[in-house]
């Protein structure tokens, strides 16, 4: 056969490549498995029978001993914010992959390695906010077994927190690949998809912020 | 209709499609992993099949003996979702398989190796499942488990935690396929096949797949609920620490019954291919069968609490619901019409494919029917939890969604093997399950109203029951036959069936324009399509001229294709010299012509590769590592987890930065 072009790969229907209708498709399913965790959280919000409680103060005879309002506000917003930027540092990362070596995409602030670093040492510094929040609410008598409110908080946020694991993991492996050949326009794409998870990750995230520390 | 010829009309092709058990294990052709899903599919409703037949011989009279009642509970609870999970569920997968790609012009499904692996995890979580009989503690909680009854105070043995990881397994291979085919409808269409061209099946399967990735994340979330409770000690299902006894219901009936809609919907859309070929007529308003099937599925996501007027949600609950509930007979009655007027003034052919078609028809109208009646609050109390509504469900799966499926084996089993099934003994088969369906539920409804509650392993003689439970045991053994019956017709018709040739039955859609069974790249040139009835515009024009909106109105809406009027081209094809991709000749039944390899036409194919297999297999260890917990031994558990993960996640990377297929310039 001599006309080998016409037998490669018809274009897609849509022009788009596949990865990026699977991510959509992907995105509208985690859709729903935040929607179920976020209702049951608020479901069970006020039915714990057993302190400690989200917002709300705890004294005897009610509960054994005095329990302060658990959530803090002040560390959460600060890894709100730090979540957001990373959400911005995303954006520019894929913004230096699709115009390497164009100008004005030089040095530091040009450079996709440096933006995908940033990206995942904030995700890092959002786990860490979570990994210290976790540890003192079982200092403070919170467990996941504890209460309504221990079971259902910790489940939510944890399934969070695992998915900006992944997410953290999924950006490692792509400044593995930035380093070890560089990524360029033609590989803009597989940033693509890891961008758009990993905004999803933070828009869920802000809903949560906002149902489960603001609303009380 | 085929020659008589003792081998396939072409020769099978060497590269690219060797035989041998590896060559099995490490496909990522389309049409080999929806046979695999075909036979273990099969398989599987050999093993239902056999629990549903122990039940009805322990029922077959008052105060049975044949198995005890933990037993009993067991059975059903394997039945249920056995049926569902690992009967109809993956027989519907083994067509989206099989025909989608086929049906839209494309050569495989958009992410192949995805493909394999789901094929491999419901293998793995079914096997899982399954492997519960051996250790004497099969799931025993009913195949909806509700939930405190399977907390650990109340099921403290394994049964449960066989059920809930084994579901959880099979949710990943579900959602991983419907990523898969929802990519592969939208973006893998041969040009011109625009949606409102596509054949019946592949519209009805792309609905599916929106409702699989919508509703498994609920029984997910509500799976590891359970998980949490059980193994951590979590309350989610814990009433004494104020939790909500109904969480678990909702859960899992916002997964549930658009769950039934993904059982049913398959069906529907092979029938809408089965009706029209032999009924040689285009089907009747095809738009508002689309339209009509994306609304059940619409309104499938608003129903759920009809499954729960029992539990006393209140009488504004019930109303909604209700209400909701039978709006979905509208549409559902649209397509049971249509299917009607379909037939009507059609050239019928009676084949076996047709006899199964029909049946569904008006056997899922008793059972739609039946579901009419328990959508009103008052009626379902009096039918909830009674043979009434067993009667109801089977005639909506087995009356319904099987009967569907196993048309669409007899229809499609030529394209996937090349011969056709024996006629003969189909007709057997039919006519055995036919009534043997009816007979074993229809009885059910007057045990039901006369009383006689669901899930109970015995009873006792003097209520009125004992005639029914007879008749319906009987019909089980009927049905059993004829499953025997099916079982050889498959073997039989495997070697020794009549060569299919490219279009046996003389239909209209793109799988039967090539061999049979397809070369692995399925089209050597991508198709062009100019309507929704390709090849009956080419073989027979008489079929579609009359019919205007079998055009999708192109000719109304002045639409042009390729620079020329899509009427013009459309009569020109229809006048027999056709243009754009598909080649009349290429359609002949006896072509003698030896097929090229994929290597001698240059089309790229995907390396055959293992590491999907592995992936499902070390995900399914993982799951099964946490049984574990249960026998108080966390830390190896836990063990077992990070190993089988770190595993899982090292073939992952494998897989991932391993190239598709050969560099092609």
């Amino acid at each position: 056969m001599t006309a080998v072009a016409s037998h490669a790969h018809p274009p897609t229907s849509t022009g788009l490549d596949h990865r990026k209708i699977a991510i959509w498709a992907f995105i509208g399913s985690e859709c729903m498995l935040f929607a179920s965790l976020i209702s049951t959280y608020l479901i069970y919000k006020g039915r714990s029978v057993v302190g400690p409680f989200p917002h709300e103060a705890c004294n005897p005879p009610v509960c054994a001993t005095h329990l302060n309002p658990i959530l803090n506000i002040p560390v959460t917003s600060f890894s709100t914010f730090v979540l957001l930027m990373s959400s911005l540092a995303m954006v520019l990362a894929l913004a230096a992959v699709e115009n390497k070596g164009k100008p004005g995409y030089e040095g530091l602030l040009g450079s996709s390695k440096f933006w995908l670093i940033s990206t995942a040492v904030l995700g890092i510094t959002f786990l860490g906010c979570q990994a210290y929040e976790f540890t003192s609410f079982v200092h403070e008598g919170l467990t996941i077994r504890t209460n309504l409110f221990g079971s259902s908080f910790f489940t939510l946020t944890g399934f969070h927190g695992a998915h900006v694991t992944a997410g953290v993991l999924w950006l490692i492996t792509l400044l593995a690949i930035d380093i070890k050949r560089g990524l360029g326009p033609k590989d803009a794409l597989l940033v693509d998809i890891a961008a758009l998870y990993w905004h999803f990750v933070d828009v869920v995230w802000i809903a949560i912020f906002t149902l489960v520390y603001l609303i009380k | 209709m085929a020659t008589a010829a003792v081998s396939p009309s072409y020769a099978r092709t060497s590269s690219g499609s060797p035989s041998g058990i590896w060559s099995w294990l490490t496909t990522v052709d389309h049409k080999r992993i929806g046979t695999l899903y075909l036979y273990t599919a099969l398989a599987w409703f050999a093993v239902g099949g056999t629990e549903a037949v122990i039940m009805r011989m322990q029922l077959q009279g008052p105060n049975g003996r044949v198995v005890s009642a933990e037993v009993f509970n067991q059975l059903f609870t394997m039945h249920g979702t056995t049926m569902i999970f690992l009967v109809v569920m993956p027989l519907s997968a083994a067509f989206f398989n099989f025909l989608i790609p086929l049906q839209i012009g494309a050569r495989d499904v958009a992410f192949p190796r995805l493909n394999a692996f789901s094929y491999w995890v419901y293998l793995f979580g079914s096997l899982f499942m399954n492997a519960s009989w051996l250790v004497g503690m099969a799931p025993n909680g009913g195949w909806f488990g509700y939930a405190p009854l399977t907390t650990l105070p109340y099921s403290p043995g394994l049964n449960i935690d066989f059920w809930m990881l084994g579901l959880q397994i099979l949710g990943v291979s579900s959602l991983a396929a419907a990523f898969n085919f929802i990519t592969t409808i939208i973006n893998m269409r041969a040009p011109g096949m625009n949606l409102m061209r596509m054949p019946m099946f592949t519209w009805m399967a792309f609905v599916v797949q929106f409702l699989l990735v919508l509703a498994f994340p609920v029984i997910t979330i509500a799976l590891v609920f359970l998980q949490f409770d059980r193994f951590f000690g979590t309350n989610f299902y814990t009433i004494t620490q104020g939790a909500d006894p109904l969480l678990w219901q909702h859960l899992f009936w916002i997964f549930g019954h658009p769950e039934v809609y993904i059982l049913i919907l398959p069906a529907f859309g092979l029938v809408s291919e089965i009706l029209p070929t032999f009924s040689r007529k285009p089907i009747f308003g095809y738009p508002v069968m689309v339209y009509s099937g994306i609304l059940i599925a619409f309104l499938g996501f608003g129903v759920w609490a009809h499954h729960m007027f029992a539990v006393g949600m209140g009488p504004i609950a019930d109303s909604v619901f209700s209400m909701t509930t039978m709006l979905i007979a509208i549409p559902t009655g649209v397509k049971i019409f249509n299917w009607i007027f379909t037939m009507w003034g059609g050239n019928l052919r009676f084949t076996v494919a047709m006899k199964f078609a029909i049946s569904l028809v008006a056997l899922f109208t008793i059972g739609g029917i039946s579901g009419v009646m328990h959508a009103s609050p008052p009626a379902d109390l009096q039918q909830t939890d009674t043979y009434f509504i067993v009667a109801h469900f089977h005639y909506v799966l087995v009356a319904g969604s099987l009967m569907g499926l196993w048309g669409g084996i007899y229809y499609y089993f030529p394209k996937i093997t090349g011969r056709l099934l024996s006629e003969k003994i189909g007709n057997w088969h039919f006519w055995l399950t036919f009534i043997g369906v009816n007979l074993t539920f229809m009885p059910m409804h007057w045990s039901g109203l006369y009383g006689m509650p669901r899930r109970v392993y015995t009873y006792d003689a003097g209520q009125g029951w004992e005639i029914f439970n007879l008749m319906s045991s009987t019909g089980a053994y009927l049905q059993a036959l004829a499953g025997i019956i099916f079982a050889y017709n498959i073997f039989r018709s495997r070697t020794h069936g009549e060569i299919a040739g490219n279009d046996p039955w003389e239909a209209p859609s793109l799988e039967w324009s090539i061999p049979s069974p397809p070369p692995d790249y399925n089209f050597e040139t991508i198709p062009t399509v100019t309507s929704r009835y390709p090849l009956w515009d080419i073989k027979h024009p008489e079929l579609t001229a009359s019919v205007p909106h079998s055009r999708h109105g192109d000719e109304r809406n002045d639409v042009s294709l390729g620079g020329k009027h899509v009427g013009a081209f459309h009569d020109h094809m229809a006048a027999g010299t056709p243009e754009g991709g598909l080649n009349p000749n290429a359609t002949q039944a006896s072509s003698k012509v030896s097929l090229k390899t994929a290597e001698e036409l240059g089309i790229p194919m995907p390396y055959p590769t293992i590491k999907p297999l592995w992936v499902a297999l070390f995900m399914t260890l993982m799951f099964a590592s946490l049984l574990l917990i249960h026998k108080d031994k966390l830390p190896l558990a836990m063990a077992g987890v990070v190993t089988f993960a770190t595993l899982m996640t090292g073939f992952l990377y494998a897989w991932l930065t391993a190239p598709l297929e050969p560099h092609h310039h």
